[in-house]
């Protein structure tokens, strides 16, 4: 009677079953999938206005936001393992044996039952046939076991390529490997110790050296992958590690100095290299390392491969021209400022702070209106935010130079609200010099009330005509339209229209009113440029363009959310490189289990497992042929085939 | 004598011809004189791919003689184009022969217009039932494959031409592996064409490259991204002229796999069964696409890894093109292991690996398209 299955054992069976295997490759599949279509590792907030604070508390308990290192996927893995090692345990013995055997004891029943077999006719005496079979199978790379039955039938038993059984096991046994190596460069240790209450991540945004023990990782730390942030000139012997929300901070047992860090471009103004010049100090060194790292070309030491992995500002000075736009007149004033340091502007209920967030040497940009031309480097810009004295802020990234968009030139700044948003563009022309104080005095002439007088009484004076009753109305009417725009743009006009024109008039009085904003405007261009001593503007379409993409500006400007303009007239660069650290031990596990899955994966793939078997029956002078091969795939036939024509004809020509 | 029946096989050496000694060598020639010439551009590591090459290439023209005349075709045909730019660019414009030939943009027009002669010619072939017809497809086939080389030879040269630091081998952004994947997916074809002495699968297979083709037509006349572009920085490495190459085998095959999967499903229902190979003859040209598609596609998978050990500071960082490759892999992991394990046939399978070509295309551009990561050198 047979035994009752123990639980053991019914566990055993399970977790080593491929059923057990494929249903963990599926899991793994979509969980991995999850980890792509929700961005990891964000920072939490971006989380919490993407998706809400339920839903971002959700996925935070579930571990959606870091699922690679989720303690349910580390289980899924672990079970991988478990059951990959089981499957190789339980079948190793049997491929080992199906390597070494011959199957020599197979009985003429057995064999024909094989769905490859065939029985061929001879008249040769036994030994001359066993010599010939044998020199058949040596041809055929076949090795061979001969044994005289007790009926007197001699059965030749071969087998080729059962090295095949070994990839079996080989890719198998990559597996485990490559996942113990995995594990060993994982932060599980960490987790642990964090479970344990023994460490715990740092929120707060202190100096490295001011973070306690518990959110440190000593130098003997075994495995990590940390970054360190340089400016240059400056060192330091800490890297960061991000975790959730927070960082812990990874001793190093050297210190770093960044000496220079180099951008190259392309004549297309694309970056080419980025370079690193680094020194590496240590008590153990006689003398510093001085090398350069770049892009796939890291330099490691002490087991630590340090990696050029990104870079930013690291304390650029900026200098720029400040146009108040609420004052009457002035001519902008000069402001410096540093980056990712804070400035202020104006005092009282006015303060403003204003924090230089980034400034950016290169943009690369693609400004053609189709969007089909080729990129370019449109040189510097700057972000900064504004913020008020409640705490609000908005963000204005600026560029220096103008940008040629639709062959016009521009001063283009984009504000926004929140990160969320997408900039929004203001664009002030260049005027003819290719600068900014074009547009900027002729604004100030238009929101000046005795220009707004004088504007209006020129136009007036240069209407055909002589009815002195008709032009003081039109320089009346001229005035009341300049001051509308002043107090509110376009929306403000449109507000006019709509209270005085009946609505089938309204389009044309529109069309009016505009052709008299851009008259009276150029007008006003000419006298500001009197007021500067500089010749008039030529009449030209230019012009034309430049009065009205000005007046356009200035309704824009009542949606830029800051009385404050900030031009980048000159900066100094200074740089940072953000360096990726990384001790990983397991790599050399992970490697070699590599070549192991590939070899494995050819040995399974293009070994062609074969067995033959040759009974003699000196008897009936007969020999049974038969064949079979662990995989029923369409070559088995052809071999047969080919095998079996071949021993016909040997065996007819003996005869 | 009984035993002059048992012939022994003629060793490897021994069964080389003398084309194929005059092949080798010519190859080896062409190593050498590109060693020579440009030796100052390679590293340690390129240079054995350089001489890795000649003996790849020498073996495989010694194993199926048409890739020998398809890479001395393609060395002709480059090396004509090369020397008639003169060190010029502005010669692919101007020069009647590389303008409407040559150049890399035109040659890999040609191959686009064959290759969709090449599909209409094989249907037509299975419709007439006519051998020759397909032979003629087969012909078209092979032209279009010439040429979409000759494109890329080509493309390398020019390059260069643009300026030296500008130069790369042209299987660095989607347009360029496009037209890569087309020539992979053509010549396993062509291979599987031969081992199977049956033409009347390339209609199929030929759907798939005429869809990238379609793509590669969309992608230059609408975006204009035949446009050769420098490298970055992170994409500077000798790495890409393994890692590339060894991933578009796998999705070839992986896309070859579907097509033929797609044909079985049709003769399992009946439709087009009088012209299309058996059932189990499809059957087992899937399996040996798959095999080959996983073995490569597995091998490039630790190539970049072991890339991005050296350019990103970690073997594997979960980027989504990472993570997409390996649910490719897990994918057709599990396919092999139902097929080799528990010996599964038939419909559930092809229609596996038919389903198999939404996700390679998912890691392949997908994942281009709608995920950030890494990897985003290939945007639309």
């Amino acid at each position: 009677m047979k035994a009752p299955i123990s639980l053991s054992q019914r566990v055993y069976e399970l977790l080593s079953s491929m059923r057990f295997a494929v249903s963990l490759l599926t899991l793994l599949g979509v969980a991995s999938i999850i980890g792509t279509v929700l961005k990891q590792n964000e920072p939490y907030t971006n989380y919490i206005v993407k998706f809400g604070q339920f839903w971002f508390e959700l996925f935070e308990m579930l571990g959606l936001l870091d699922v690679y290192h989720a303690a349910w996927f580390l289980l899924i893995l672990l079970f991988l393992v478990v059951s990959t090692t089981l499957c190789v345990i339980r079948n190793a013995p049997l491929m080992v044996k199906e390597w070494q055997v011959y199957k020599e004891h197979a009985t003429e029943k057995s064999l024909r039952l094989f769905g490859h077999q065939a029985s061929l006719a001879t008249t040769q005496p036994t030994a001359a046939l066993q010599t010939q079979l044998s020199e058949f199978l040596s041809i055929e790379r076949y090795r061979f076991k001969t044994r005289q039955q007790d009926n007197g039938d001699i059965l030749i038993a071969a087998k080729l390529g059962t090295h095949q059984r070994l990839g079996y096991i080989f890719t198998h046994a990559a597996i485990v490997v490559i996942c113990f190596g995995g594990l060993l460069d994982g932060n599980l240790p960490f987790k642990i110790q964090e479970l344990l209450g023994w460490k715990k991540i740092e929120t707060r945004d202190i100096s490295s050296r001011k973070v306690p023990a518990e959110s440190r990782l000593g130098v003997n730390n075994l495995s990590f992958r940390a970054n360190m942030t340089l400016p240059e000139g400056e060192h330091d012997n800490v890297a960061f590690v991000r975790v959730r929300d927070g960082y812990l901070v990874q001793d190093l047992p050297f210190t770093v100095a960044l000496k220079d860090f180099r951008i190259e471009h392309y004549a297309t103004g694309m970056p080419k290299s980025f370079e690193s010049d680094i020194v590496i100090t240590d008590p153990e060194l006689s003398k510093p390392i001085e090398t350069t790292i770049r892009v796939n070309h890291p330099y490691t030491y002490k087991g630590i491969a340090i990696y050029q992995s990104d870079f930013q500002d690291g304390g650029s000075e900026l200098k720029f021209k400040l146009w108040d736009l609420a004052a009457s007149n002035q001519d902008g004033f000069d402001v410096d400022g540093v980056v990712s340091q804070k400035g202020s502007l104006g005092d009282g209920a006015q303060k403003m702070t204003v924090e230089f967030n980034e400034f950016r040497q290169f943009n690369i940009l693609n400004l053609s209106a189709d969007g089909k031309g080729k990129p370019h480097n449109v040189g510097p810009n700057t972000t900064l935010k504004l913020r008020n004295a409640s705490g609000q802020a908005r963000e204005y990234m600026s560029y220096m130079q103008p940008l040629q968009l639709d062959g016009r030139a521009y001063f283009v700044s984009g504000m926004r609200e929140t990160v969320q948003d997408e900039f929004k563009y203001l664009r002030i022309p260049a005027d003819a010099e290719l600068e900014i104080s074009g547009f900027m005095h002729l604004r100030q002439t238009l929101r000046n009330e005795q220009a707004i007088r004088e504007i209006a009484s020129q136009v007036a004076k240069q209407m055909p005509g002589d009815n002195a009753a008709l032009k003081a109305q039109f320089e009346q009417s001229l005035q009341h339209l300049l001051v509308t725009f002043k107090q509110g743009g376009y929306s403000e006009l449109s507000r006019i229209i709509e209270s005085a024109v009946p609505k089938d008039q309204r389009e044309q009085a529109a069309q009016t009113y505009l052709k008299l904003l851009n008259r009276a405007a150029l007008q006003g261009y000419q006298m500001s440029r009197a007021q500067r001593q500089l010749p008039p503007a030529p009449e030209t379409q230019e012009t034309v363009m430049f009065i009205q993409d000005s007046l356009n500006a200035m309704n824009d400007l009542f949606f830029y959310g800051t009385p404050y303009y900030f031009q980048l007239k000159n900066y100094t660069l200074k740089q940072a490189s953000g360096f990726q650290l990384t001790r990983s031990p397991g790599q050399n596990w992970v490697y070699s289990g590599s070549v192991m899955l590939v070899l494995g994966i050819f040995s399974m793939f293009y070994i062609k497992e074969r067995r033959l078997w040759l009974l003699i029956k000196p008897a009936q002078q007969e020999v049974l042929l038969a064949m079979s091969s662990n995989r029923k795939n369409m070559d088995l036939d052809q071999d047969f085939a080919r095998v079996q024509q071949q021993l016909t004809a040997l065996l007819q020509a003996a005869a | 004598m009984s035993t002059s029946l048992l012939v022994k096989p003629t060793s490897f050496w021994q069964s080389l011809s003398k084309f194929d000694w005059v092949y080798a060598v010519l190859l080896l020639a062409g190593g050498i004189f590109s060693y020579q010439r440009y030796a100052g551009f390679m590293d340690v590591y390129e240079v054995s791919f350089l001489f890795g090459a000649v003996a790849l290439f020498s073996y495989l023209g010694w194993r199926w003689s048409a890739i020998a005349r398809l890479v001395l075709g393609v060395a002709v045909l480059s090396l004509v184009g090369v020397y008639s730019y003169q060190g010029d660019l502005a010669n692919g414009s101007q020069q009647f022969l590389l303008k409407f030939l040559l150049a890399s943009q035109s040659a890999v027009m040609w191959m686009n217009v064959l290759f969709v002669l090449a599909m209409l010619t094989y249907w037509l072939a299975l419709f007439q039932r006519s051998a020759f017809t397909a032979k003629v497809a087969s012909a078209l086939t092979w032209a279009a494959t010439l040429f979409g080389f000759v494109g890329l030879m080509v493309r390398w040269y020019e390059s260069y031409l643009i300026a030296p630091d500008v130069g790369h081998i042209p299987i660095s952004n989607l347009y360029e592996v496009f037209i890569l994947f087309c020539l992979i997916t053509s010549l396993l074809y062509l291979h599987y064409e031969k081992l199977f002495n049956t033409r009347q699968l390339g209609g199929f297979v030929l759907v798939v490259i005429n869809a990238a083709v379609g793509f590669i037509l969309w992608y230059t006349f609408d975006r204009h991204a035949n446009e050769i572009q420098p490298l970055v920085p992170a994409l500077q490495s000798y790495w890409m002229k393994i890692h590339v190459p060894a991933n578009f085998i796998g999705y070839g095959a992986f896309s070859l796999a579907a097509m033929v999967a797609g044909a079985y499903l049709l003769v399992k229902h009946g439709v087009l069964a009088s012209r299309l190979p058996a059932l189990h003859v499809l059957d087992d040209l899937m399996y040996k696409a798959i095999a080959v598609g996983f073995a490569f596609f597995t091998i490039a998978t630790i190539l970049g890894a072991m890339w991005a050990a050296e350019a990103w500071g970690g073997y594997w960082s979960w980027d989504p093109k990472e993570t997409w490759a390996l649910i490719v892999w897990l994918n057709y992991a599990a396919w092999l292991h139902l097929r080799l394990m528990k010996g599964l046939r038939g419909t559930v399978l092809a229609w596996w690996a038919l389903v198999g070509l939404l996700v390679t295309t998912f890691a392949f551009l997908g994942v281009n398209m709608f995920l950030s990561g890494l990897h985003s050198y290939g945007t639309l």
